[in-house]
């Protein structure tokens, strides 16, 4: 199987000039078209020991990226994102193809992918124990995750738990993290030699980068996990590391607020759902110290002390 | 002859046993121009029903799976939808007909299957207009077109009110009152169609609920099409066609009747391209007998070249792969006669500027 590092950055380019780079992220393919150069420095840097498959494969998804020629080459360069032929979002900025490619992989597999009960959250893993982190934006999830995976913890993802129907399991992801704002800093200073892409400021959610997956996370995309806990973080700066346990009831409504398709799903959704928070223990989670949330991340996973 | 048939999405609805040639690329065309389309989740039935469901390989079948869910989510919201409509509207007494998309769901026609629909449209009375259209402004729908011209356009000179949204629910019904303007040059007459129009039989009896007779159903899809003047779904709508007629070509006396029953409601023209069309298209075995009764009702033999090439390219899917130069040209020149038998030419070019230069900046100004 070849990684984007083997094809070299000639052969990336024309990938993603002509027929498509296939790329796969867990249990998907998509195929990356892109004129731009942002593209292709985000893929074969934050993406570069990721399989692809070869051209005449399969993709789930089409993802095309352009900077449109003519004069919008030069007035206000803008990136555009193009299905099939549909335009689902308003261009952006072309500095900000970047973080746009990271929204529309997630659009991609938020709107299609129904094989799986897809919930609005972080997961990680370690010592078999995958604790789920479902949360609203601005709550601190990225940066726990970030902060947990820079420590041993395995990622599965940053922003969509896949749990599969047929067996309750989660399934990697094992994309960028992204970080938001003051996240940004706090992660380099957490972990220096974590790799971060370039900050893209002025996007809607602020300044964005992204945190490259750990090695280990990518290679091992095709295990998935059981998932143990779901925790719901909240970061309140001066809090003391706090846990609270939330009710199997109120666990299950809360979930299901932060799921893409649960509606969609009908029964099939409910059953999951209800089976997923059978196997969790749920908590209300307040902290503002990294390390000592991960050291009671580490004893939720029975590790250490 | 010209055929849309240059996809792979217009072999395959012909021909579902096409899929047993296909490489895992050819599947991702498949799947591709079936979602330009929108007719993701009618393929899934259509591979089921000729049983060729599982034999599709994995990634694909995940994908038609997915189809499948989203189609039946559609299908339960508008069952639930229809049923508020009706207890809406039930103190007025009259029987609620459904058209279109929401009549094939929920009469649970093969056509109705996988499809999608944006709106719930329902035929009613002209005299019972301003009834049903205060009870629905009671029960929570209001109309969405507050401009000016645009009331004027539908409530002088179309065959519907303006467009209702549900304000809580978001969803969007279409009150007819014919099934063509009042401006357009032949008239359907609408007390024809009420008088025909078939009871849904319930699980524990009747619902109220109705649907256009057969012969109605048809020739109603056949008017939407080919005098509608909007194509986005051009192949999906045609496919409708295909798939009334092979489940209603099994009644007696269907296609006896179909081109009598057209005279009647003046839709012969639309009922010529129709068969023209799907059976040069899908193969539809359409009796020899109908197809030469309806040929005298095509237009001039000199024009059927050109409308061959202007519907031909304006049904094909709207994939970019399986688009020419030309697809632009024929969907405008299309959406002009549309509009071209809709009204009477002054009352059009009226229309034509409004639309194009006023209506825009009255959107900006709001």
């Amino acid at each position: 199987m070849s990684l984007v590092a083997d094809l070299g950055r000639a052969e990336l380019v024309r990938r993603l000039d002509g027929p498509g780079l296939l790329l796969r992220t867990g249990p998907f393919v998509s195929r990356i078209q892109s004129n731009i150069s942002l593209v292709a420095d985000g893929i074969g840097s934050l993406y570069h020991d990721y399989p692809i498959e070869e051209e005449g494969g399969f993709a789930d998804f089409q993802v095309r990226l352009r900077q449109p020629t003519g004069l919008r080459r030069w007035w206000h360069p803008q990136v555009r994102f193009d299905y099939d032929g549909r335009q689902p979002f308003a261009p952006l900025p072309l500095a900000q193809a970047w973080p746009m490619f990271e929204w529309v992989m997630n659009w991609c597999v938020s709107n299609r992918a129904h094989r799986y009960l897809i919930v609005h959250g972080a997961v990680v893993e370690r010592n078999g124990c995958a604790i789920v982190l479902p949360a609203p934006p601005g709550s601190g999830k990225s940066t726990l995750c970030a902060a947990l995976v820079c420590r041993g913890w395995r990622l599965l993802s940053d922003e969509l738990t896949l749990v599969r129907r047929g067996d309750g399991l989660l399934v990697p992801l094992a994309r960028p993290v992204s970080l938001k704002n003051a996240s940004i800093d706090i992660i380099r200073a957490f972990a220096p030699d974590a790799f971060l892409g370039t900050p893209v400021p002025g996007t809607t959610k602020g300044t964005i980068a992204h945190l490259k997956a750990p090695p280990d996370s990518v290679v091992r995309f095709s295990e998935p996990a059981r998932a143990r806990h779901i925790v719901f973080p909240r970061y309140q700066a001066g809090a003391v590391t706090t846990l609270t346990s939330v009710s199997k009831g109120q666990l299950f409504m809360q979930v299901a607020d932060n799921a893409f398709n649960y509606f969609a799903l009908g029964q099939d959704g409910f059953d999951c759902l209800a089976n997923l928070v059978d196997d969790c223990d749920g908590h209300e989670f307040i902290y503002s110290q990294l390390d000592e949330a991960i050291a009671l991340f580490d004893r939720l996973a029975g590790v250490g002390p | 002859m010209m055929s849309p048939a240059s996809s792979l999405l217009v072999e395959v609805l012909a021909t579902p046993g096409r899929v047993r040639f296909l490489d895992l690329p050819g599947w991702e065309r498949l799947l591709r121009q079936a979602n330009s389309a929108n007719v993701g989740a009618i393929l899934v039935y259509l591979l089921e029903d000729n049983g060729l469901l599982n034999d599709v390989p994995l990634k694909p079948r995940e994908h038609l799976e997915a189809a499948r869910i989203v189609a039946l989510r559609h299908r339960r919201l508008a069952g639930y939808e229809v049923g508020r409509i009706r207890s809406d509207l039930a103190g007025l007494g009259l029987p609620l007909i459904l058209l279109k998309g929401a009549a094939y769901a929920m009469a649970d026609l093969p056509s109705g299957r996988g499809r999608l629909f944006s709106d719930i449209d329902i035929l009613v009375p002209k005299d019972s207009l301003d009834q049903v259209e205060r009870a629905l402004m009671v029960h929570g729908w209001a109309s969405t077109h507050h401009d000016a011209y645009d009331e004027r356009y539908y409530r002088t000179w179309m065959h519907e009110l303006p467009p209702m949204v549900h304000l809580r629910r978001g969803n969007a019904i279409d009150v007819h009152h014919a099934i063509l303007p009042e401006t357009a040059p032949v008239r359907p007459d609408p007390a024809l169609l009420l008088a025909a129009a078939r009871e849904i039989p319930g699980e524990q009896g009747a619902l109220g609920i109705y649907t256009l007779c057969p012969h109605d159903m048809f020739l109603h899809s056949a008017v939407h099409l080919f005098f509608g003047g909007e194509f986005d779904q051009g192949l999906r709508d045609l496919f409708d066609l295909h798939r009334l007629a092979l489940h209603f070509g099994t009644e007696p006396g269907f296609w006896d009747g179909l081109v009598a029953r057209a005279d009647a409601l003046e839709l012969t023209r639309p009922l010529f391209y129709a068969l023209r069309y799907i059976t040069r298209t899908f193969g539809t075995p359409v009796p020899a007998a109908t197809l030469a009764a309806a040929a005298p009702f095509g237009p001039p033999h000199v024009l059927l070249p050109l409308m061959d090439a202007l519907f031909l390219r304006a049904l094909s899917p709207l994939h970019p792969e399986c688009a020419t130069r030309f697809d632009g040209i024929a969907r405008f020149t299309l959406y002009v006669r549309g509009n071209w038998l809709r009204m009477p030419p002054v009352l059009l070019a009226r229309h034509l500027f409004h639309k194009a230069f006023l209506s825009p900046r009255t959107a900006e100004a709001a």
